[in-house]
């Protein structure tokens, strides 16, 4: 039976060809069989994961609490420099300037990455805004976020700052951002199941020193990453403890 | 360790009260009435030992407070505490984390300089290998009602 990879479902499309180069990668690395499995959404990949049916993950850091305290989940490694933060944006024409001037009734719209959604809703907490006094529409993607909000369709948008920078100047100049989180300690990482967890100390050092051939920087370059830097359990936990304090 | 504050530090004209503190701390505390408003988008995030004393804390806590990070290491966390802060919240906060649950609240934090900054602070208990081990506190923007509200209530329970 081969061993069962997967990647949070808010991988940047850019990156899927990248995610089966680093899974070849790492099979031949490793001689071990990987099967790279991709899914649509955050709730049939939990569902896998509830089955037993994920080995190796690069995880929302939302699902990490799970995958550690409930299913046994080992951190490897993180992309080195990047984190995820969160942007607050509105229509350029908006009259808002500041998100504590936001009503309630505002309709935000969001995509489905669970972190960015706990990050952009705290953001809107200064306005006494909240799930029950606000609409949340769900895009697919953070593109669909922008267009509706050039469209008039709602009121703000919720964004991973990367997606947004990466938005097209033209889009960009009719959009204006309220505010940009700077938190710099929440990130993605790779983790390992119980199943593989005798190979950790392994992979952990094939990742980490990845980046020191050709081959290796070559596949970091098609994930969007230049480097892997390993994640310390109590990395982790501290990580878990700072989204559990934010989940309430 | 935490010290008297000194005048030489304040920024403005201030006021002058002793402030009775956990471990028979008492320490003179200058205060102002200069606001800085919370940082959009920050968190800032402390975490103590099991005695409140700080092991942790991160660069928008350091900017916040006014202190050095040396200053802040191995200091009670009450280097923060404001005289208008009814004690009745921090008897709240540590008897909910010491139960082992999180703590919710509106805090009106004292800088080095005097001056004041609210927050809307969540204390946890870090567990590891299933025993409280520490506690961190991650603050974030508060509302302008909610502060507006914590004003009118904390000083009935001065
Ligand atoms: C993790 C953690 C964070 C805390 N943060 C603050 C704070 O920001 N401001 C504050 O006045 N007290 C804070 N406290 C409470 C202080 O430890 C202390 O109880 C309070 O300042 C009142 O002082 P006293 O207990 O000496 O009377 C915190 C406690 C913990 C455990």
């Amino acid at each position: 039976m081969p061993y069962q990879f997967t990647v949070s479902p808010d991988f940047s499309p850019d990156h899927l060809s990248g995610w089966y180069i680093f899974n070849t990668w790492l099979q031949k690395q490793t001689g071990q069989s990987i099967h790279l499995e991709m899914y649509s959404s955050f709730q049939s990949q939990r569902e896998a994961i509830k089955r037993g049916n994920v080995d190796l993950i690069y995880a929302n850091p939302f699902d990490a609490a799970m995958l550690v305290r409930e299913k046994g989940f080992l951190p490897l490694v993180k992309a080195v420099g990047v984190s995820d933060e969160a942007i607050i944006a509105v229509n350029a024409d908006s009259l808002v300037d500041d998100v504590a001037n936001l009503m309630p009734g505002t309709k935000v719209a969001v995509t489905e990455d669970p972190d960015v959604r706990m990050m952009g809703m705290i953001m809107l907490e200064p306005a006494d805004l909240d799930a029950s006094n606000t609409d949340i529409v769900v895009y697919d993607t953070y593109v669909l976020v922008a267009k509706n909000l050039l469209q008039g369709n709602v009121d703000v948008g919720i964004f991973l700052a990367e997606a947004y920078d990466d938005l097209s100047h033209i889009i960009k100049s009719k959009l204006k951002v309220l505010v940009r989180s700077q938190i710099s300690v929440i990130n993605h990482s790779l983790m390992i199941g119980p199943k593989f967890a005798d190979k950790r100390d392994e992979i952990q050092g094939l990742l980490v020193s990845m980046d020191q051939d050709d081959k290796g920087k070559g596949v970091l370059k098609s994930l969007g990453f230049e480097a892997w830097a390993k994640v310390e359990d109590e990395e982790m936990e501290f990580m878990i403890d700072l989204m559990d304090t934010l989940a309430i | 360790m935490i010290h008297d504050m000194k005048p030489g530090d304040v920024v403005g004209d201030y006021k002058e009260t002793i402030l009775d503190l956990y471990g028979g701390i008492s320490r003179v505390v200058l205060y102002t009435d200069i606001e800085t408003p919370y940082p959009d988008g920050k968190l800032i995030v402390s975490t103590t030992d099991k005695d409140g004393i700080i092991t942790h804390v991160n660069k928008a806590f350091v900017e916040m407070s006014g202190y050095t990070e040396d200053e802040l290491l191995d200091a009670p966390h009450s280097i923060l505490r404001h005289p208008d802060m009814p004690s009745v919240a921090f008897k709240d906060l540590w008897d909910t984390v010491n139960a082992g649950k999180h703590w919710q609240g509106y805090v009106k934090n004292l800088r080095k300089d005097g001056g004041f900054y609210w927050v809307k602070a969540t204390v946890i208990p870090n567990i590891r290998q299933g025993k409280v081990v520490s506690y961190t506190s991650v603050r974030r923007k508060p509302s302008r009602a909610k502060v507006e509200e914590c004003m009118k209530l904390y000083p009935t329970l001065l």
